[in-house]
């Protein structure tokens, strides 16, 4: 077996489970110690500097975090990352004073930003304090992007998303709102250095189902596409519903209109959706709010008519189907042969959105894949034309919030090089790291090293009959202090790695011995006479227990005395300090793991 | 510091008939230094009672004084236990055995505990085949009392301060052969390849079942003039024979080659099967065991491994004949049967 390589960040990283699965690589167990140390200023800066939004990014982020975090392999549930995120943002001080200072005297170039999203943002948030000249253009009359008018109010207040974004606005964009760029063309003569696509995906699709063509698609009445609506209520055109309304789909989408629906005066509000309740895509907390609140979700139902009646629409057929999946795990609809009609007033299409590049010339030199989107390098984000860059979900279609700040970071890395005529691939800056030791005495560390057994807390809210009642008043209150640092002590501060050194360890197996979670094997590394395959058989038959997750690799020592290796299983390591602690050697220490530069780490 | 491993244990660690998983046979964590070899000791006995499915309330832990007497505390937090005087474990467990014959008594003991102060005690349980498995984690020096040698240190091995042995060593797993053991080995703490299959053994073992294990003290004898450092024994360590443990349950597969394997039925049923390395050895010869041993030692190499074992021996109770039920279940009207049961035996002598 290949020896681990410790020469670069990437093992490392890769350990912190939480923070590698955030596109941006949010340094997830520093911020959750300092909210442990009631530091809260600091833990929302170190969130700031990686992901832009804490606040919003605290109530509505899609949370990968979460679903990676190792308390829920050696436990039940991961830690509520998201949940302290906004602890954090909630108790915060004035951060003004830590924020990046933007020079007076520019560099002069001269970078403009299309689209006023999270994507967007995050390139001006990182080029300004450089000193370029950044010039945004949105076609809505306020920024924001998605996160104003596809998530509602009663998720994420606008005084929080307002706060935030202010940040970056003042900081000196110069902002263009309610000014829609209609031609790339003649955008790049306009003498910009470079120009960063952040559009999104604006165009809500629709089902062209029977029927279709009839009802009345304008969105004014019967059937209109989610997103659509969902921006009407946002900016003040729409305040109400009527008392029967159907949502087609499945996804976050789909749970803000029903949400949405039921507060602006629906009564009876189905969500109908295709694939099974579980394979939904709408993140599982947001189907258990919206069940809360008295929303019946009707899974496995295809939608096949819009019936209408003298010319009048009155409901939608559906026909009952159920998923079945073949050995590649692709899903395919089996008819039941059942159909349900389901009577309404209005159809809330919810079923995908599309990005929309009806303004970019195709005869420019930016050349378009078979599925219409832009071909970009994926390390850069760069496209075929050299001065034009993509991100968030205009670069690869829907994703998320975290997402688009991610590729905003990557692309202002990307825009920053371009501009200092240097290729943005090839010259990309590479992140150092430093270990360091947490060692404060023989059997002291400078971070709590003690195992919290307590489960999950749940964050309080307000009561679900109050909350269907008005639009805009947050459902979720947070966590308060209490359950803050309750919840923070169950952080395994994965950060905080086992690092072994082979010319100190005397092979007396206490670190073995000790592991709570069988991590660590002494193994025999077999013989060089076999192949490398039989060779790996072997050591892997040695291990303690067998791997659990494949995806997080092994740590492989180099030889040690006796030609044994040290096999590390990094999977459930519990951070804990034991090895460390049993080592009589010092062959093992915790050290932290420190980034210098995150934002060139996402690759 | 800490006090306290985690309950959280490995997702997939694996359960034995009683459904219990390892870490419910562990005891207090350990406060022996760290790197102490007693340690993977205790580690190798919870494995090992893991593995034979053993209810920790059938067990008994025996120990005297000594840093392997405190090992007991670390494994089987739910098994009786006695920490007794200073080398008197042997006649505690006696007693013990005497009144409870069911319990399964695991003993550990030191070289100080076993070779110095306790080595008349130590005779006369081998003599007296008690039914028990006797450990000894053995380091060569005296390490709760600093680094003083013990009277199993190899002669002219010197300790940390310099101090030479100019003494003949005492080698335990000699004296117990010679005074007649049915289970005699020797093994190394860091080797829980041989050591788990061999306590397994000694426990399914009915008699005197003795294990020697060099485990390395490695605050007062690691250092390089010592014999029982880790580096020492590693580069000194041989065996004769690798022996594997086959529970009862377990259906055997593969074939015993004649003249390389030997499979020797234990009381339980259960098996020891033995992969010869070297082509003389032999299980049922204690003369030859004990040269073995002794010729290694000359040519410095530390032999380890099964080195004698009768499967058929007899033990306490039996060359006692004593009665099969536990002492401490019989009854009044058992021990006291009454005048009518006396006149008929004083009858029988009529």
């Amino acid at each position: 077996m290949k020896t681990t390589d410790t020469s670069s960040y990437q093992h490392f990283l890769k350990v912190v489970d939480c923070q590698h699965a955030c596109p941006a690589h949010t340094p997830v167990p520093e911020y959750i110690r300092l909210i442990a140390e009631k530091r809260y200023t600091a833990a929302y800066m170190i969130n700031w500097e990686s992901n832009v939004f804490p606040g919003v990014l605290g109530r509505v982020c899609d949370r990968p975090c979460e679903p990676a975090c190792r308390r829920s392999r050696v436990e039940e549930k991961p830690v509520a990352i998201c949940r302290l995120k906004r602890v954090a943002a909630d108790n915060k001080e004035d951060i003004h004073p830590y924020l990046p200072k933007v020079p007076t005297e520019k560099n002069g170039k001269r970078i403009a930003l299309i689209g006023a999203g999270p994507a967007s943002l995050t390139v001006a948030r990182d080029l300004l304090p450089l000193g370029y000249d950044i010039v945004l253009f949105e076609r809505d009359p306020k920024a924001g992007g998605m996160m104003r008018s596809q998530i509602p109010a009663f998720r994420l207040p606008e005084t929080v998303l307002d706060e935030e974004l202010n940040y970056i606005l003042n900081m000196g964009v110069e902002s263009h709102f309610g000014e829609d760029i209609s031609s790339l063309s003649n955008l790049l003569k306009s003498g910009f250095d470079a120009v960063f696509v952040g559009t999104g995906a604006p165009n809500g699709r629709w089902l062209t189902i029977p029927g279709h063509d009839q009802v009345n698609c304008d969105g004014s009445t019967s059937v209109d596409t989610g997103i659509n609506w969902l921006s009407n209520v946002t900016f003040g055109h729409n305040d109400s519903a009527p008392k029967r309304v159907v949502v087609l789909g499945g996804g976050n989408t789909a749970m803000d209109c029903c949400r949405t629906a039921k507060r602006l005066g629906a009564t009876e509000v189905t969500v109908l959706v295709r694939s099974s309740f579980a394979a939904m895509k709408a993140s599982p907390w947001e189907k258990e709010d919206a069940q809360a609140e008295g929303i019946s979700i009707k899974a496995n139902y295809t939608p096949i008519e819009y019936v209408l009646e003298a010319g009048k629409f009155v409901g939608v057929n559906f026909e009952q189907v159920t998923s079945v999946y073949d050995e590649s795990g692709k899903r395919t609809l089996s008819n039941t042969g059942a159909t349900l009609f389901v009577a309404c007033d209005l159809v809330l299409v919810a079923v995908g959105q599309d990005t929309a590049f009806p303004w970019i010339e195709r005869d420019i030199g930016l050349r378009f894949n078979k599925w219409q989107q832009p071909a970009l390098n994926k390390a850069t984000l760069q496209s075929s034309l050299e001065q034009v860059f993509f991100g968030g979900d205009a670069a690869y279609g829907p994703k998320n919030i975290i997402t688009a700040v991610a590729n905003g970071h990557q692309a202002a890395i990307s825009i920053d090089i371009f501009c200092q005529g240097k290729n943005a691939e090839t010259d990309r800056p590479e992140s150092a790291f430093n270990l360091i030791s947490q060692k404060m005495g023989i059997h002291d560390w400078s971070y709590d090293s003690n195992i919290d057994h307590q489960a999950r807390n749940l964050v309080p809210h307000i009561s679900w009959e109050e909350a269907v009642k008005t639009l805009n008043t947050e459902v979720e209150l947070g966590f308060d202090e209490k359950l803050a640092l309750e919840e923070a002590q169950r952080c395994l501060n994965c950060d905080v790695h086992t690092v072994f050194n082979e010319s100190t360890c005397i092979e007396c197996s206490a670190c073995e011995d000790v592991c709570p979670t069988d991590c660590i094997s002494f193994v025999d590394a077999g013989n060089e006479e076999n192949s490398e395959a039989v060779n790996d058989q072997h050591i892997l038959s040695q291990l303690k227990v067998t791997e659990l997750n494949p995806e997080q690799e092994l740590f492989v020592s180099a030889p040690l005395k006796t030609g044994h290796l040290m096999i590390k299983d990094e999977d459930v390591c519990l951070h804990c300090g034991l090895c460390a602690e049993r080592c009589p050697t010092g062959a093992w220490d915790m050290k932290k793991l420190l980034l210098d530069n995150i934002a060139a780490t996402i690759k | 510091m800490s006090f306290q491993k985690s309950k959280f244990h490995h997702p997939r660690l694996p359960v034995n008939d009683l459904g219990l998983n390892y870490r419910d046979y562990e005891g207090a964590l350990s406060t022996l230094c760290a790197g102490c070899g007693h340690d993977s000791i205790t580690s190798a006995i919870v494995q090992a009672c893991f593995e034979l499915s053993l209810p920790p309330h059938q067990v008994a832990k025996m120990s005297g004084i000594g840093c392997s007497s405190k090992a007991p505390n670390y494994f089987l937090n739910k098994a009786h236990g006695f920490n007794t005087v200073h080398g008197r474990m042997p006649s505690v467990t006696t007693g013990a055995n005497l009144a409870n014959r069911e319990l399964t008594y695991l003993a550990m003991s030191g070289d100080g505990d076993s070779a110095s102060i306790g080595l008349g005690q130590f005779a006369h349980v081998v003599r007296r085949q008690l039914n028990m498995l006797y450990m000894v984690a053995n380091n060569g020096v005296y390490g709760l009392t600093k680094g003083q040698l013990a009277a199993t240190a190899d002669r002219g091995m010197k300790n940390k301060v310099g101090e030479q042995s100019l003494f003949t060593d005492i080698d335990l797993c000699v004296m117990a052969l010679q005074l007649g053991a049915t289970f005699v080995a020797r093994s190394f703490s860091g080797d829980k390849k041989q050591l788990v299959p061999l306590i397994k053994a000694a426990i399914s073992h009915q008699g005197f079942a003795f294990i020697d294990i060099i485990s390395p003290c490695v605050t007062f004898n690691n250092h390089p003039d010592s014999t029982r450092s880790y580096d020492y024994v590693h580069q000194h360590i041989t065996t004769a024979a690798v022996t594997d443990f086959v529970p009862v349950k377990q259906e055997i597969t593969s074939d015993c080659a004649a003249g390389i394997c030997e499979d020797i039925c234990l009381h339980d049923g259960s098996l020891m099967r033995i992969h010869k390395l070297q082509p003389d050895y032999e299980t049922k010869n204690a003369m030859k065991a004990i040269v073995d041993i002794e010729t290694h030692k000359k040519k410095g190499e530390i032999l380890t491994g099964l080195f004698y074992l009768d499967a058929n021996g007899e033990h306490y109770h039996e060359i006692n004949n004593t009665t099969d039920t536990p002492l401490n279940k019989l009854t009044q009207d058992d021990l006291c049967p009454g005048s009518r049961v006396l006149s008929g035996i004083n009858d029988s002598f009529r």
